[in-house]
């Protein structure tokens, strides 16, 4: 099987400071990739390079498309960057208000990706955003409600209902669960497993949230000063982290 | 004549404005930006028609203002009077003597021929602008094609009143490629605008010029299950009784009394004196 996404030696500087260096991964399809470190361990920044929203100094990153050849992403025209953005790709925010139309309703913020890849029927597009809003947990009543009448837990499935729409085949979040209280996390862990599994979706979820890697993400791979120091399958590296680092990472999570 | 230049621009700022007119032409739809210059009205009274009208038109034209459909209010005859002072040349209520026409919020119902210029003015030049704030954006979103935002906004009028309410401003799509804001003449007007007559916009604040050769093709944007409809108060106008023109609601006296009447008043004046001519 061949991987939906390569990333071969990526490094990014910002001056004379490592954002990220020498990052490589294979992603393969239906597969889920946590990233983890602490905050300044350069995931975000490896997420951003990935997705096309920083350009990388060195590396290559080769996307296979739907038609099944392999491309690399950072030669891309600008145009075809776009289209992959558009259908085969999804940025979840960490903050929905930056991944979302706050001026838009629920219904106008679901169907924006359909109208943008040409879907010109009305009736179509409401029918599809009220589906979507329905496998996300948000009542169709609300589809006209604009985004600042929604709570925080409602904000976050409303972009994940935004970013889903098209059916990307590989979706990048970063922390979707940050900022939110404990049961909501966990009820969006669980809508977001059961929407992974559903779709067969690829995704890379950074976080520095060790359970919501263990719930999610089939691999794992620990970041510690822009450089990756362990990788694995996500049991192992958390039953038996064997990097100094990782091994301090697992244990400072409170055992409940 | 008198001390000003003729068409009150000095020969090189005309030239300049030549220049983006033409280049408006050859991409139909396309902002070209031009150095707007000052002119002696505020913004927002016309300045960027003022300049493509001065940079338009020779000693033979026949120049027509028009407001809002009429050659009497009080933008029309500034701008008339202002043109007359600084040319000489001859101007005319008639559409159809007229070689240049400068419009605001309108599209005359006669025809216009090939031989005629239709100049419009424009306040906001951008159609994306008040879906994305940051120009660099917009021209981008144009460059890409990326018009899926103007989708949403008329979804949120479907969304929100049962139908799309623009009713003047409404986006159109210019050969298949570039979006535009046909400034803000009724929706009424809009398939007018595939026509003989050369048409260019001129936005003199946000220093944007673009234009339409003749019969290009525009299309109002819709939805399949929403097409653009071309509407208008339904009812006949009560001057001359025309049941296919845009009509003004004219409120006639302090016990809610209205009639409606052609908002083109070239027009209903023609109709008017037809109907007498056929009654003697």
């Amino acid at each position: 099987m061949t991987p939906l996404l390569s990333v071969y030696n990526l490094t990014k500087m910002y001056g004379h400071r490592v954002g990220c260096q020498d990052i490589n991964l294979d992603l393969y399809p239906s597969e889920v990739l946590g990233i983890v470190g602490e905050s300044g361990s350069g995931k975000s920044t490896l997420l951003n390079c990935l997705a096309g929203q920083l350009t990388p100094d060195r590396g290559r990153i080769q996307f296979k498309t739907r038609s099944g050849d392999v491309k690399d992403t950072l030669t891309l025209s600008e145009p075809e960057q776009l289209m992959l953005s558009r259908t085969d790709w999804a940025f979840v925010h960490q903050n929905p208000r930056d991944g979302l139309r706050m001026s838009v309703s629920a219904g106008g913020n679901v169907g924006e990706r359909l109208m943008a890849v040409g879907s010109r029927h009305y009736g179509h597009i409401r029918t599809t955003a009220i589906d979507w809003l329905d496998r996300v947990e948000i009542t169709a009543d609300r589809i006209d409600d604009r985004p600042t009448s929604f709570s925080g837990g409602m904000q976050q499935r409303l972009q994940i209902a935004r970013n889903l729409v098209t059916g990307p085949r590989l979706v990048f979040m970063d922390e979707p669960t940050g900022g939110l209280d404990v049961s909501v996390q966990a009820r969006l862990l669980d809508l977001l497993r059961n929407l992974v599994r559903d779709m067969g979706l690829s995704a890379i979820i950074v976080t520095h949230d060790l359970a919501v890697v263990r719930l999610l993400a089939d691999r794992l791979m620990v970041m510690k000063e822009g450089q990756a120091v362990e990788s694995g399958l996500t049991d192992q590296v958390l039953d038996d982290p064997q990097h100094a680092y990782t091994q301090l990472l697992v244990s400072s999570v409170l055992q409940a | 004549m008198n001390e000003y230049n003729f068409a009150y621009l000095d020969e090189q700022t005309k030239r300049m404005i030549r220049r983006a007119i033409l280049k408006g032409l050859a991409i139909p739809g396309y902002q070209v930006p031009f150095a707007s210059r000052e002119m002696p009205m505020p913004y927002g009274w016309g300045t960027g028609g003022v300049q493509v009208s001065a940079a338009t038109l020779t000693p033979e034209d026949i120049f027509k203002v028009i407001d809002q459909g009429a050659d009497d209010t009080t933008n029309a005859i500034s701008i008339r009077k202002f043109f007359q002072k600084v040319t000489g040349i001859k101007v005319t209520d008639k559409t159809i003597d007229a070689t240049v026409i400068q419009t605001r919020h309108r599209i005359p119902e006669t025809s216009l021929t090939e031989d005629q210029i239709l100049v419009y003015q424009v306040p906001i030049p951008e159609p994306l602008r008040f879906l994305e704030p940051y120009e660099t954006e917009t021209r981008k979103m144009h460059a890409l094609e990326e018009y899926g935002l103007m989708y949403v906004k008329l979804y949120e009028d479907i969304s929100r009143h049962g139908a799309i309410a623009t009713s003047y401003a409404y986006p159109v799509k210019v050969e298949g490629r570039y979006v535009m804001d046909p400034s803000p003449i009724p929706k009424f007007d809009n398939p007018k605008m595939e026509m003989a007559a050369i048409q260019i916009f001129g936005a003199g604040r946000e220093q944007r010029i673009y234009a339409l050769p003749p019969y290009t093709q525009v299309v109002s944007l819709d939805f399949d299950d929403y097409p653009f409809e071309a509407s208008k108060a339904d009812h006949v106008c009560d001057i001359c009784g025309s049941s296919d023109t845009y009509l003004d609601e004219v409120i006639v006296d302090d016990q809610g009394g209205r009639i409606f009447v052609c908002s083109d008043t070239d027009f209903c004046a023609a109709q008017q004196s037809a109907a007498l001519e056929s009654s003697e």
